[in-house]
């Protein structure tokens, strides 16, 4: 079985972002860029799965500017075959990857395609059940455990409340929650063999798939700011500003 | 201009976040109605049909409808989304879950966690783990949004709008369920509670977590946690909150043990007071807290459960 891992260079997680002082936008210029930590963790998961004997190809495919490949080739040194690099200006919306990864479906025919459950910049939370419903494939989201079971996959859910068990019939399309897996860290040698693997690019427009996008952005601004307050000295005291300071508690 | 909201349930009881968007679609204005697919929800239509400001309640009851399955909810969404300029579900795992495929469908977009309406056509929406705010206009036909409930106020009720049966069934044969565990707990769910007291890493195992009930208990708060505590195997995932988990805004939020990274900070800092309990002086947590508490959580959780009575 071929597995599909489509994975977004987003910033690092632990990079706090700036915001441009015009308010157009974010400000990523000089920023530490990463692989969205849920696209490690769907990298992961395949190569699990190949480990196992499970899967026979992990191709991995970015969408984005030139320097996603950088994302592509981490990808491979954790174990991806090869990558597919679908190159255009800027990030298209989740709804635009989604229809890429629709045709990237039709072409490469995986068993199963494991996309991260968010992006932690849009933090859209869509593009797995945006590409499930586009490519008539069902969708396991936010996944804590994946078995694959002959031709079907049985997915345990994070959900409000708890969680929540489904089976799949392959193909079938699963997004990553954090505590599916621990993702491993590259070894150098692979690092090395990864600049070695295959990868094929192409645009949109071989795709067909139109980029434009449907929505403006009017403003960016930073978040209310929240000032650190006081430090209290003892239980009592906090109790007492609770009761009557902040009046929160009776 | 029409409002189609999709009702947050379980079956037996409408959750309040349905309350929050009828307030959120009066914000956008036109004529709303509430839809309620689930199996066995007739109580759940009655209660929405009370929500002051909706003037009807769509009520699909059907055993495909029984967990709420993305693949079926989203045929049925889309079989009635032809009247509507506005559909909103609440970005909860349910909402994320089918929203997105109503818009693919509709070949939108589906503008996710919505915290502001400025127009009919114009929302406020967080991004970067709520490090900055956007401001976003859609040109699409119909705007199709999840909407972050805690934004909003909930619409009161004293109204009985007119409830409207509808038979359509939509199965899709290559999803079926399998089972679920759902956490049991007497507390007021996160979303919905006034206080809220969570553990992180500090707290070190899942047993001293009864510390937290207990005081919990005293206060009638929920108890949340960090990620690093779901993680280590502490508490349920449903426990979660920050970026990725839930996100919360009660009128007093006590983080015990919780460093306070920007994932966590992302769920809880519209919080109206936070306080934090850490042992380190330098936590970040300290940077949002209204009232900080440096001391050893071991110490500090007995005296604290003693000094409420
Ligand atoms: C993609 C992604 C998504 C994420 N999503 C979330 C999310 O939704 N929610 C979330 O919470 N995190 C999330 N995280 C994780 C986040 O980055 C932090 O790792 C996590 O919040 C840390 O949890 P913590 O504060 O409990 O643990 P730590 O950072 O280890 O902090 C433990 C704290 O406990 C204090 N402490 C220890 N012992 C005691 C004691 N005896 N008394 C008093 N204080 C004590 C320490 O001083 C320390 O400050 C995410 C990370 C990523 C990469
Ligand atoms: N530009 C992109 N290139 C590759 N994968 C993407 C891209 N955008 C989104 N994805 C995938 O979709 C997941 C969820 O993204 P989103 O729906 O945008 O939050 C990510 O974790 C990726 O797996």
């Amino acid at each position: 079985m071929k597995i599909l891992v489509p994975v977004k260079r987003v910033i690092d997680y632990n990079v706090k972002v700036r915001i441009k002082t015009d308010q157009t936008d974010v400000d990523l210029t000089n920023t530490k860029m990463a692989m969205n930590p849920f696209c490690e963790i769907a990298v992961e998961e395949a190569v699990r799965l190949k480990e196992k004997g499970v899967a026979t190809e992990i191709v991995a495919v970015s969408i984005g500017p030139k320097a996603c490949q950088e994302q592509i080739r981490n990808a491979m040194a954790l174990g991806a075959d090869r990558g597919i690099h679908v190159e255009c200006d800027g990030f298209p919306e989740s709804l635009q990857v989604a229809k890429i990864l629709a045709k990237l479906v039709e072409q490469e025919q995986p068993g199963l395609v494991l996309v991260g459950k968010q992006s932690i910049d849009s933090d859209n939370n869509q593009t797995a059940q945006m590409l499930s419903a586009l490519a008539k494939i069902p969708q396991g989201t936010f996944a804590s455990a994946v078995d694959v079971e002959g031709d079907k996959v049985k997915v345990t859910r994070e959900i409000d409340g708890g969680l929540q068990t489904l089976k799949l019939t392959l193909p079938a399309v699963i997004s990553t929650e954090l505590r599916l897996n621990e993702p491993r860290y590259a070894k150098l040698p692979d690092i090395m063999k990864a600049k070695r693997k295959p990868l094929a690019v192409m645009t949109t427009e071989e795709l067909g798939v139109d980029i434009a996008p449907r929505v403006n952005t009017l403003k960016v601004t930073p978040p209310p700011s929240r000032s650190a307050g006081v430090k209290v000295e003892s239980v009592a005291e906090l109790v007492a500003k609770l009761r009557d300071e902040a009046k929160v508690i009776s | 201009m029409s409002i189609l909201i999709y009702a947050e349930h379980d079956n037996a009881q409408l959750k309040a976040e349905t309350h929050k968007l009828v307030t959120a679609a009066s914000e956008i204005g036109g004529e709303v109605h509430v839809l309620v697919a689930g199996a066995g929800c007739a109580a759940v239509a009655s209660q929405a049909s009370a929500i002051s400001g909706v003037s009807k309640v769509i009520v699909a009851d059907n055993s495909v409808y029984a967990h709420q399955l993305a693949e079926n909810i989203a045929e049925l969404v889309l079989s009635l989304a032809g009247g509507y300029t506005h559909i909103l579900a609440a970005a909860t795992t349910t909402g994320k879950n089918f929203m997105p495929r109503v818009a693919a469908l509709l070949d939108v977009v589906q503008l996710s966690d919505v915290i502001g309406i400025e127009s009919a056509d114009t929302f406020i929406r967080p991004i970067y783990a709520g490090n900055a705010i956007a401001t976003v206009q859609s040109s699409d036909k119909v705007k199709v949004l999840t909407v972050r409930a805690t934004s909003f106020d909930a619409a009161p009720e004293g109204n009985s709008a007119a409830v409207e049966a509808i038979d359509s069934v939509f199965e899709n044969t290559q999803v079926t369920f399998e089972g679920d565990e759902m956490v049991k707990s007497d507390r007021p769910e996160l979303t919905a509670a006034n206080i809220i007291i969570s553990g992180g890493r500090g707290m070190q195992d899942g047993e001293h977590f009864a510390m937290l009930e207990r005081i919990a208990d005293k206060l009638g708060a929920a108890v949340g946690a960090s990620r690093a505590a779901v993680d280590a195997g502490f508490v349920p995932n449903d426990m979660q909150v920050g970026q990725t988990g839930k996100i919360v805004a009660p009128e007093l939020y006590i983080a015990v043990g919780i460093s306070g990274a920007i994932q966590h900070l992302a769920g809880m800092k519209d919080s109206k007071v936070i306080v934090a309990i850490n042992k380190d002086p330098e936590a970040p947590i300290f940077q949002v807290a209204d009232y900080g508490l440096e001391a050893d959580l071991f110490a500090a959780l007995p005296e604290l459960e003693s000094a409420l009575g």
